[in-house]
């Protein structure tokens, strides 16, 4: 029998041959990482059972993201111990504030993480590095911890679930519309213990920023990872930043087992639009534009829009545009590379000229940590992965999931709209 | 183990942003997060939950972040433990790993309200309701192991340290 790039890896990182879903195996890691929620635990966890040498100071990753520039004095203590314990162990990759970026941006665009690479992060997110056709999986800070001390972590064998997307996409569609599109079919558990792998000429088509957008929310469907068999654009991108020399492009098999295949295409996948509150209450922007939902905030940015392409899109609906009036437009860069590029493309002077907000590199308002925190009553539109209640801030708050390129024309039209409704279409 | 316990209802898809919110993330003190354990779902909760009272919950429980928080703050409450028809799985190796008893049963959930008692014996994994015996899934036998230990750190502490 066949196996998937999943299974291909997980039997090479586990030295065997093949491996069979269902099995559990305990396998070694590339690459082990945590942010200032959860490495603070494992940092804690790593010095209460007394241990005292990490596994290979070089496949460590501490990336203090989340609540950074350390927004209160609780904040700055747990960067502050995750700061010695990289001196203590000689970390390479811990990332200061200045060269710090949103770590699902940041490890692909540093080439710290590679095509066959077994990647364990105490973040759920981690899954985005599937679309560099890596195993790739979010792991709790005990699961780190154990990584640290050993470069190993537990992992049932998942099944894979298939999902070919054929077809050219509608104008202003992009990866996150296939995945919200995805998972409003699919549910919030659709893909619960699975991996996810994304195949078609749609996917083809698609560059590297929208194929991470689409492995990044593969965990909204309850997955695993999600995976994006590599190819020519994948190399590119790769030997442009790798870190490390060698590393290794995996294909499924022709005959590899999937659990189930779903075909979807792409000409059905206009801009979505996720409703509080779960990720699953996908609907199609003409039907929301419809509905007349006015907003107070909206943000761009985030591990899943972020990268320079979302950018792009925001600028080119802000162009000459100006933010409606008592709405708040947030636009956070995902890494300081990013950023720069930006304000080199002179995006970042389009986006203040538009009376937007131009914030660091962070995760910040996507999960209510800091800088655009939602108040009672308050609704946002956001280009983040997660809506569920409470998450931007007040319980009684409303996040909808969206595009850039929906989320910036929202912001000048002050309620849900779709880009043609600002550029005429 | 045997467990007694008063149950706590929830329905499904209960994530780990109402378990606890990410405005308590800052700190790694198990008391201070089980102080805001399910806050935004249930402002009672935590000052009323007692030491060994029992989670019955839907369709995957622990649903979102990989915060280890979640499990962590539901622990700390002093839940015994927590029966769902399934949960997310970060949540559930997250549970695993630190050593709160989670069964998955799909029965419980429509036999039981809030302020029941159940019994279960962990062992067998056997759920007492009323005159009803139900089986929760049995779990596989690497996972039995990290649980025999008492979690995964203890595992690594006997074979690694």
């Amino acid at each position: 029998m066949g196996q998937t790039i999943a299974q291909k890896i997980i039997a090479n990182h586990a030295g065997v041959d093949e491996v069979v879903p269902g099995e559990i195996h305990l396998v070694d890691v590339d690459f082990a990482f945590g942010n200032d929620i959860t490495a603070a635990l494992s940092i804690k966890q790593f010095n209460e059972i007394g241990a005292t040498k990490v596994f290979d100071p070089n496949r460590i990753g501490l990336i203090p993201d989340h609540y950074t520039p350390n927004k209160d004095i609780k904040t700055a203590i747990i960067t502050q111990s995750m700061r010695n314990f990289a001196r203590q162990h000689g970390i390479t990759h811990h990332y200061e504030v200045g060269e710090v970026g949103i770590e699902h941006a940041l490890l692909p665009e540093k080439g710290v993480v590679l095509p066959g690479d077994l990647i364990v992060g105490a973040d759920s997110h981690t899954c985005t590095y599937g679309a560099l056709g890596a195993f790739s999986t979010g792991v709790g800070s005990t699961d780190l911890t154990f990584a640290w001390i050993t470069g190993k972590v537990w992992l049932k064998v998942p099944h894979t679930i298939k999902f070919v997307i054929s077809g050219e996409l509608p104008q202003w569609s992009g990866g996150k519309d296939i995945i919200l599109y995805i998972i409003g079919k699919i549910g919030v558990n659709g893909a619960n213990y699975r991996v996810m792998e994304f195949t078609g000429d749609t996917i083809k088509k698609l560059n590297m920023d929208n194929r991470f957008t689409i492995c990044n929310m593969a965990i909204e469907a309850g997955a695993k990872t999600g995976i994006i068999e590599p190819d020519e654009k994948t190399i590119q991108y790769v030997e442009e930043r790798k870190e490390r020399e060698e590393y290794t492009v995996y294909h499924s098999d022709e005959d590899a087992e999937y659990e189930k295949v779903y075909e979807f295409r792409a000409e059905d996948i206009v801009p979505q639009v996720s409703f509080p509150h779960l990720p699953e209450n996908a609907k199609p922007i003409y039907e929301v534009e419809k509905m007349d939902i006015r907003i107070d905030q909206v943000v761009i940015g985030s591990c899943t829009n972020g990268r320079i392409s979302d950018l792009e899109t925001a600028a080119r609906i802000l162009k000459g545009q100006k933010v409606a009036d008592k709405v708040r437009l947030l636009i956070f860069p995902a890494t300081p590379a990013i950023y720069k590029e930006a304000l080199m493309r002179g995006y970042i002077e389009t986006f203040l000229d538009a009376g937007a907000v131009v914030a660091p590199p962070t995760c910040g308002p996507c999960l209510g940590g800091h800088m655009g925190v939602l108040a009672p009553g308050e609704r946002a539109v956001s280009t983040t992965n997660r809506n569920f209640r409470g998450r931007m801030g007040h319980v009684d708050s409303e996040v909808y999931l969206s595009n850039p390129a929906v989320a910036a024309a929202s912001a000048i039209a002050g309620k849900i709209v779709s880009p043609d409704y600002i550029l005429g279409g | 183990m045997k467990i007694k316990g008063k149950v706590w209802k929830f329905g499904d898809n209960i994530d780990t942003d109402v378990i606890i919110p990410a405005r308590y993330l800052n700190t790694t003190d198990e008391r201070e997060l089980a102080k805001h354990c399910m806050e935004d779902i249930d402002p009672e909760f935590a000052k009323k939950v007692q030491p060994g009272d029992i989670i019955v919950a839907g369709e995957s429980f622990g649903i979102g972040s990989s915060r280890e928080h979640a499990p962590l703050a539901i622990k700390s409450s002093g839940v015994a433990l927590v029966i769902a028809k399934s949960f997310a799985r970060i949540f559930y190796r997250n549970s695993i790993n630190i050593g709160l008893p989670i069964l998955e049963n799909e029965e419980v959930y429509d036999l039981v309200e809030t302020g029941d008692e159940i019994e279960v014996d962990l062992d067998k994994g056997e759920i007492i309701v009323g005159d009803k015996k139900l089986k929760a899934r049995p779990f596989p036998e690497f996972v039995k192991e990290i649980i025999n230990y008492g979690g995964l750190l203890n595992y690594a502490k006997e074979k690694y340290l």
